[in-house]
């Protein structure tokens, strides 16, 4: 499955490609960003720049900031959203945003389309659920029930083209100036991006202040497993995942 | 399947398999080789193109995707009448392409921007080029570039007879570089070659037994093995051939080369390793310095015991008696790590055969070297052997060992038909040498007064595999090891052992730029014990010409470091004043300010390394300068064009170049050791001073004659009198010069004039660490450099700011580790957006010896700079990193730690 290439090509360098390849790069209906019923849809084949350059609510302002850190504007131009998720690489840039937005993967194949919660799709380091002769569609982000931003932080050891140690993203909403629903997830620090389930539970019904990021404690990282690698260690991802979580939390009262 | 589209404006069809690379359809089949390739994975951006208006790598991009659209490449840039682009002619002017191998991607991207943004400013600049990696300019002139390319266009300077030295005209080979015109090494393989693909093996020691090979006999035009190779080992030193082209039966680096596949393109890269029958014998690998030196430590090559490849030192006074009076004494161990050339440009080349000789044309920083290297590994006469050199799209050392060349040779011997070979970026990474890994043990003492007494250093380094380039380095660097400071006892010891690590070479330094984050450390340590500021601290013990060295030169000329740093105190001071004032403010980030000095031997160390240079004037009155020193970017063809033009008192525009051709030129050497411009350059000087004295002996004309050519006639002006040479009639003139910078050899104790000069510099570094993540940012980094004579202003900031780039890199993110960084998005290399500004300044004490008074800037550019940022982080922080890279977990670690010390 071709679509930008920005995984397909470097998985190849200096072999011959032998094997069949469905190009979808071409199909228009995969491509794009448009408003539905009840909220977003996201064109599989969406790319960075496109994502970048859509008039989006400030709810998608996180997915905006993920976009632009990824690669660099080369990789932008051509890079998918269903590219980056089917990828499944721990380290992918969009992944923790797209869980915040509590986005929905639309999966078709001959016969039929299913959807599913976008936490279910991913099954391991590289492994996806897609099953044989299918394909990612689309993603479809609900309207959220309140006045919602989000934001997106991401750590590398270099300023561009680099691979996340670790990254973190948030969406809140907002209701009567407190919190009435909070997603939070962290990316690089585990198999696949992780939602932090008690650190949500712990920002309902605070108000966006200052005192925001005092509210996280370590033990909502318990979901989190980071390794050790060449980017970083386990325990400094771990330390990283808390400080940018507190500097995420902090710049929504900002 | 047939794709339609427009490129670079016009209808344009192709076709092939719609799976295949955009940027090998514009290079292999529609002849746009200005597209370059640096990794085929998205990662580097050289081979960067507009796709409908947007920027996208072309090794990315599926042909069938094309279908429809527009591309442009960096051919379609110039003007409808053939004519640079404001761009191109920024790039130009600015000097914001040396090796020129990005400089199509920096191109298309900026192209990109300005049709976006029209004016941008730097951080707009920063984000439209951020995907494009430059190995050598430190991106501070391609910045200049971008924002200029939106002024006026800058005038040209061209300076007069006799005016070229200092001036800053544009490179002389420089417009086939923005025009994408340049041949690299991949560039110009002939339609009909054979390709390579070489085997090689996965693991760092073991012993094969290859199985039989006749089934690939079939799909291929030849399988070499060792026993195919005439002299099966190369290497550096005459005495040390111990490298083999094709492994025989025992592999000592994962990476080394087993078996060349050699037939059509398409049938050997579609071989897969395991269609190639091995038996394999695994064994523990020698990883690392302590496993080379343990008691029981296999042996990684025969008759290397204790796997040593060399040791010897510098020693003068009674270091180990003087520490005894020392007032204050400082101490410490420092690692580094192997670091990759990563020069965008992979390993190229390919070879025919003419007869009875065998042509090679490759990327190469040592032409005369490959061609004697080929000669023994084929067993044919040197006069057999010619080398043509391609554009060279980055060195830094790591072209000067051999890498496609006995391959291609051997190939193309053999089966008389052309035969090519080009390095993926993980063969590039694995394959080639790297800098070598160093444990570095100082101890450092000085008086109350602050004057340094004595000090002891132990470098240990890890040689790798085979020895390449690592008695070099095991010699250089106890000469440079105390620093370049006044020191009256020293004992300074070098070594090198054998492990199963990739073949450690010569990295932009060879071992110095290690040896320096010791003595800097050193110097950090004993002025904050005494309390004297470390700028000051090193002004009070700066080498100074009259001093002696530890190696009992008595420096008689061209000594500028204290003038380096009369030059950074204003900076200095007001960086220390800045710098307090943020940290006054608290919060989670910390500045600092650090200081890194040195001093670097120009040339080979206390061997002779001879350069001769010709300049000839033809018949018709073509002026050439016949330079054997290859130009990788550094600017060596327009330097040696300033110094032979001014020599010979004609114009530098006049000059044409013929460059590095074996056949054409005479031997200048190698392009290292920062020895082009004092060593070719001094040549150069005596070769256009040659010719003027012919000249102006056939026109009986006194030595303050002025020269012009007109065409064939050559007018020499003397008084009031004008003589004119007929060209067609005395011609052709050739004059030559040779320079042989002189040193003596080193005595056991290391005593001896190893150079003939030395370069010196000090840098300093204001950094932003983030307390809390590890992470450094280095906002800006001043550099005064002593040059003994800019030949070329611009060229020489252009080394200095690449080599921030490279140093930067090596103390904060660089890490080569075999299998698991062998591509470019593991291996991290400084973007635009983590080179900061850069203030050069250069500082002109004249070295007598040189051209015009002028030393070298090669390497002298990256040696202090992991000092002065590591120095800065310790006045941010406290923390003195002892390894690097220092990445931002380990940062964090010890900042971690530091705190937990503290309460």
């Amino acid at each position: 499955m071709l679509a930008g290439g920005t995984d397909f090509y470097p998985s190849r360098v200096g072999r011959t490609i032998e094997e069949d390849v469905l190009d979808i790069g071409g199909i228009a209906v995969l491509r794009g960003i448009s408003a539905t019923v009840d909220g977003w849809r996201l064109g599989a084949t969406t790319t960075w720049s496109e994502v970048i350059a859509a008039d989006l609510p400030p709810l998608f302002n996180g997915l905006k900031q993920a976009a632009r850190e990824v690669g660099g504007r080369q990789i932008q131009n051509a890079g998918t959203l269903a590219g980056n998720l089917c990828n499944a690489s721990p380290a992918a840039d969009g992944v923790p945003c797209l869980l915040t937005l509590d986005a929905e993967v639309e999966i078709a194949s001959r016969m039929t389309t299913r959807r599913m919660p976008l936490g279910q799709f991913i099954s391991g380091v590289r492994r996806t659920v897609l099953a044989p002769g299918e394909l990612v569609i689309a993603f479809h982000v609900p309207n959220p029930r309140h006045s919602a931003r989000s934001a997106f932080l991401k750590l590398g050891a270099r300023r561009y083209l680099v691979i996340s140690i670790a990254m973190v993203a948030a969406t809140l909403e907002i209701a009567e100036d407190r919190i009435a629903t909070a997603r939070i997830a962290v990316g690089a620090c585990s198999a696949v991006a992780q939602r932090l389930p008690a650190l949500e539970a712990a920002l309902l019904g605070a108000p966006v202040d200052g005192y925001l990021a005092d509210r996280i404690d370590r033990a909502h990282l318990a979901p989190l497993a980071p390794i050790d690698d060449v980017r970083g260690s386990a325990d400094y991802r771990r330390d990283a995942a808390l400080v940018l979580l507190r500097r995420l939390l902090a710049g929504f009262a900002a | 399947m047939k794709m339609n589209f427009t490129l670079n404006g016009a209808v344009a069809s192709w076709s092939g398999p719609p799976v295949t690379r955009l940027a090998a359809a514009l290079r292999d089949d529609l002849g746009l080789t200005g597209t370059k390739i640096g990794c085929d994975a998205g990662d580097c951006g050289a081979c960067t193109v507009l796709l409908d208006n947007q920027q996208v790598c072309s090794c990315l991009v599926a042909m069938g995707q094309v279908e429809g659209r527009s591309v442009e490449t960096v051919e379609g840039l110039e003007t409808t009448d053939g004519g640079l682009s404001r761009l191109q002619d920024a790039f130009l002017a600015c000097g914001a392409a040396q090796c020129g191998i990005c400089t199509p991607g920096m191109l298309m991207a900026s192209e990109d921007l300005l049709r976006r943004s029209p004016q941008p400013d730097r951080a707009e600049i920063e984000e439209a080029l951020g995907g494009v990696l430059c190995r050598c300019t430190g991106y501070s002139k391609i910045v200049d570039a971008v924002l200029a390319a939106s002024q006026a266009p800058m005038p040209r300077v061209s300076p007069p007879a006799g005016g070229a030295v200092g001036a800053r005209i544009v490179r002389v080979d420089g417009h086939a570089k923005v025009t994408g015109r340049d041949r690299f090494g991949a560039d110009g393989i002939p339609g009909d070659a054979l390709w390579i693909r070489v085997v090689r093996s996965p693991h760092a020691r073991a012993r094969f037994e290859l199985g039989d090979l006749a089934p690939l006999h079939g799909r291929l035009a030849a399988v070499l093995t060792a026993s195919d190779v005439p002299f099966n080992g190369f290497g550096i030193y005459p005495d040390i051939k111990d490298q083999p082209v094709l492994a025989d039966g025992i592999v000592r680096f994962r990476g080394e080369a087993m078996v060349a596949l050699v037939g059509d393109r398409a049938s050997v890269l579609s071989v897969r390793d395991d269609e190639v029958p091995v038996a394999w014998a695994i064994e523990l690998p020698v990883i690392g310095i302590d496993a080379a030196t343990a008691a029981d430590a296999p042996q990684v090559q025969v008759g290397r015991p204790k796997n040593l490849l060399l040791d010897g030192g510098v020693r003068c006074g009674d270091a180990s008696a003087a520490f005894a009076g020392c007032a204050a004494v400082a101490e410490g161990v420092f690692e580094t790590t192997f670091v990759e050339h990563a020069y965008i440009e992979p390993e190229a080349g390919w070879a025919e055969r003419v007869g009875d000789r065998i042509e090679i044309h490759v990327t190469t920083q040592t032409p005369y070297m490959d061609r004697d290297e080929i000669a023994s590994v084929m067993q044919l006469s040197r006069e057999s052997v010619r080398i043509v050199p391609t554009a060279c799209g980055g060195g830094f050392g790591g072209k000067l060992d051999l890498s496609v060349q006995p391959l291609v040779a051997l190939a193309a011997w053999r089966l008389k038909r052309p035969v090519a070979c080009v390095y993926t970026r993980p063969e590039s990474m694995a394959a080639t040498t790297k800098r070598h890994p160093a444990r570095v043990s100082a101890k450092f003492g000085c008086d109350a007064a602050g004057k340094l007494v004595a000090c002891d250093i132990r470098a240990t380094f890890d040689t790798g595999a085979y020895a390449s380039w690592g008695p070099t380095v095991a010699n250089r660097v106890p000469v440079h090891a105390m620093g370049p400071y006044a020191m009256p006892n020293v004992r300074s010891w070098g070594e090198a052992f054998f492990t199963n690590g990739p073949p450690a070479g010569a990295f932009r330094g060879f071992g110095v730029p290690q040896a320096a984050i010791a003595h800097e450390a050193m110097m950090d340590g004993l002025a904050d014990r005494l309390g004297i500021d470390r700028l000051e601290f090193r002004h009070r013990n700066a080498l100074r010409a009259g001093d002696t060295t530890a190696t009992g030169q008595v420096l008689a000329h061209s000594a500028g470091l204290a003038e380096c740093l009369d030059a950074l105190r204003p900076h200095w001071r007001k960086a220390h004043v800045e710098v307090a004032a943020f940290n006054a403010g608290g919060g989670n980030k910390r500045r600092g300010v650090g200081i890194g000095c040195m001093w670097y031997g120009i040339g080979n160390t206390s061997m002779s390394n001879p350069s001769i240079i010709r300049v000839g004037l033809s018949p018709a009155g073509t002026l050439t300068l016949y330079n054997g020193a290859v130009d990788i970017g550094q600017g060596s063809n327009t330097i040696l064009t300033q110094i032979a033009a001014d020599a010979l008192g004609l114009p530098a525009a006049q000059f044409a170049l013929v460059s590095g051709d074996t056949d054409l030129t005479a031997d200048a050497g190698k392009t290292s050791a920062s020895r082009q411009t004092f060593v070719s350059g001094k040549a150069a000087e005596g070769a256009g001073q040659d010719l003027r004295r012919q000249i102006l002996r056939l026109a009986n004309a006194g030595a303050d004659a002025v020269l012009s050519l007109e065409g064939a006639r050559l007018l020499v002006r003397d008084g009031a009198e004008v003589r004119t040479i007929d060209l067609a009639v005395a011609g052709p003139l050739i004059g030559e010069g040779t320079f042989d910078p002189p040193t003596t050899p080193l005595d056991a104790d290391g005593q001896g004039v190893p150079y003939a000069t030395y370069a010196f510099a000090a840098q300093m570094a204001t950094v932003e660490v983030d307390l809390d993540l590890g992470t450094v940012k280095v906002l800006r980094i001043v550099a005064a450099h002593d040059v003994g004579r800019a030949i070329n202003p611009t060229l020489v900031e252009g080394q200095i700011e690449g080599g921030i780039a490279q140093g930067l890199g090596l103390a904060l993110m660089e890490e080569f580790l075999p299998g698991r960084t062998e591509n470019l998005h593991d291996y991290l290399i400084p973007t635009i957006g983590d080179v900061p500004e850069i203030e050069c300044i250069l500082i002109e004490d004249r070295e007598p010896l040189g051209p015009s008074g002028a030393k070298g800037v090669g390497e002298p550019g990256l040696v202090p700079t992991a000092p002065a940022i590591l120095g800065a982080v310790h006045h941010a922080t406290g923390v003195r990193a002892t390894r690097v890279p220092l990445l931002p977990h380990r940062l964090h670690e010890a900042i971690v730690a530091a705190k937990g010390k503290l309460q």
